[in-house]
């Protein structure tokens, strides 16, 4: 009887869906804030219509911090570097209200020439690693971060 | 009729229960307000020789000394390794006393950065975990950005942990700033530290916060939150109807899940005569060295 009224009990609490949070991850058309004052980026916040992840660059298909990402915006493919994550994040690595993202062109160039929000430091340490001699020069996007956390 | 019988039973236990251990088992690892008055009226007319019981104050100034009482993840021998190795770091570095709510600046040295310290202010959000394993949340709002940054308390990396204003909130996790308007948690980098007179209680900041129009992150008007002003004004009918269903009022009676939640007394007081002296020492020597300090500043600066 006992067992019963328990098995009620626990029905009524859990309603048979589950509660947890979301994780927040970037993955295929997440919408991303643009925080550089490049143009394209200020017209599609301003315009309302931020841009959309249609490919995250690496094997999980999920970006985390410093993962280069491909968005749709105002109608174009523009790549992008995340500067800023939602998700709950490592020890000391700050965590953001919006994922925020940082334009570039093939050759890791910002489009923009300054960043508005502060900037996580881990940064320079993982865009350091993913540039390589002859190839694309991330590490111009950290000259143009104007504050670092 | 045998649910009668053995509920009227259960009851009668539990309230010997109650009774029998009322005045041992009441300290908790969770602060709670009924207890503290129930024991400091216990303890004044007590004939206990020392003035003021380490049990009661200790517990919320360093709660990361209590294990969690999770019985799956007690071991005494880890614990006891752990305390001593979160003493040795003490000895280092003053880590102050700090509460949810309270504004904490934290200097960490930075791998990122050669030969540079990174720097961080904000109002801790959150403080858990236990051992050497404590973290505490800081929050703050940087260039209209809300950034938070999660640190462990025995990190060492850390190079300086300062409170810049030492007070309590009304509620024991202010997740809610994350929803609140950005005001609320916006506190400039170069804040100058308050310091209290000594002797004083730590001071309760009673705001309450406005919070931003739905959606939210969770269901705040479920978690009888006291620090928030506006939550009423934008629920909608089905949200009070549905806050009246999932309410849970006779947990505040469940002693077993109060006893699952804290440490009990006997517990306590070995945890603490273990590492009572040590921690006397370390205030003590703080204190001289601050003074030493503020005597030594101005003569500098007349020179």
């Amino acid at each position: 009887m006992f067992r019963i009224l328990m098995n009620k009990l626990s029905t009524i609490q859990s309603h048979g869906f589950h509660t947890t949070t979301c994780l927040n991850e970037v993955q295929l058309l997440t919408r991303l804030r643009v925080v550089d004052n490049s143009e394209i980026g200020k017209r599609a916040m301003a315009e309302g219509k931020p841009p959309k992840v249609i490919c995250v660059y690496n094997k999980k298909r999920v970006g985390y911090i410093g993962d280069r990402v491909m968005v749709a915006i105002k109608g174009q493919k523009k790549k992008g570097i995340l500067v800023g994550l939602k998700q709950t994040q490592k020890v000391k690595v700050p965590k953001f209200d919006s994922n925020n993202i940082v334009l570039i062109d093939d050759n890791g160039t910002p489009l923009g020439t300054r960043i508005h929000v502060p900037i996580p430091t881990i940064l320079r340490t993982i865009l350091k690693e993913r540039t390589h001699a002859k190839g694309a020069d991330y590490t111009k996007l950290l000259g143009i971060a104007t504050r670092f956390v | 009729m045998s649910i009668v019988i053995r509920k009227s039973t259960i009851d009668i236990l539990c309230a010997a229960k109650w009774i029998a251990r009322r005045d041992c088992r009441a300290l908790s690892s969770v602060p709670e307000k009924v207890d503290i008055g129930e024991e400091v009226k216990e303890k004044v007319p007590g004939h206990k020789p020392r003035a003021h019981n380490p049990l009661l104050e200790y517990r919320h100034v360093y709660p990361e000394f209590l294990p969690d009482p999770n019985p799956k993840w007690r071991n005494s021998l880890r614990e006891k390794m752990e305390r001593a190795d979160m003493l040795k770091r003490r000895s280092q570095i003053d880590i102050p006393e700090f509460y949810v709510g309270s504004i904490v600046a934290v200097t960490i040295s930075d791998p990122h950065a050669q030969g540079k310290t990174n720097r961080f202010v904000g109002i801790c959000i959150d403080r858990k975990g236990s051992g050497l394993r404590a973290e505490f949340i800081l929050r703050n709002v940087i260039d209209h950005q809300g950034v938070e940054v999660r640190y462990e308390l025995y990190d060492p990396t850390i190079q300086l942990i300062q409170v810049l204003r030492l007070e309590k909130r009304l509620d024991d996790k202010l997740y809610y700033l994350r929803d609140a308007l950005p005001e609320y948690c916006t506190f400039p980098l170069d804040m100058d530290p308050e310091i209290l007179p000594e002797g004083t209680p730590v001071p309760l900041n009673p705001v309450q916060v406005k919070l931003k129009p739905r959606p939210w992150l969770e269901r705040w008007e479920r978690q009888e939150l006291k620090g928030v002003s506006n939550i009423e004004e934008h629920l909608k009918e089905k949200d009070r109807v549905r806050r009246e269903l999932r309410k849970t009022p006779w947990e505040k009676y469940d002693l077993m899940k109060q006893y699952r939640k804290t440490i009990p007394a006997e517990d306590q007081s070995e945890i603490w005569n273990e590492v009572y002296n040590q921690l006397q020492q370390m205030r003590v020597s703080r204190k001289k060295m601050s003074r030493k300090r503020t005597f030594a500043t101005p003569k500098t600066q007349l020179a």
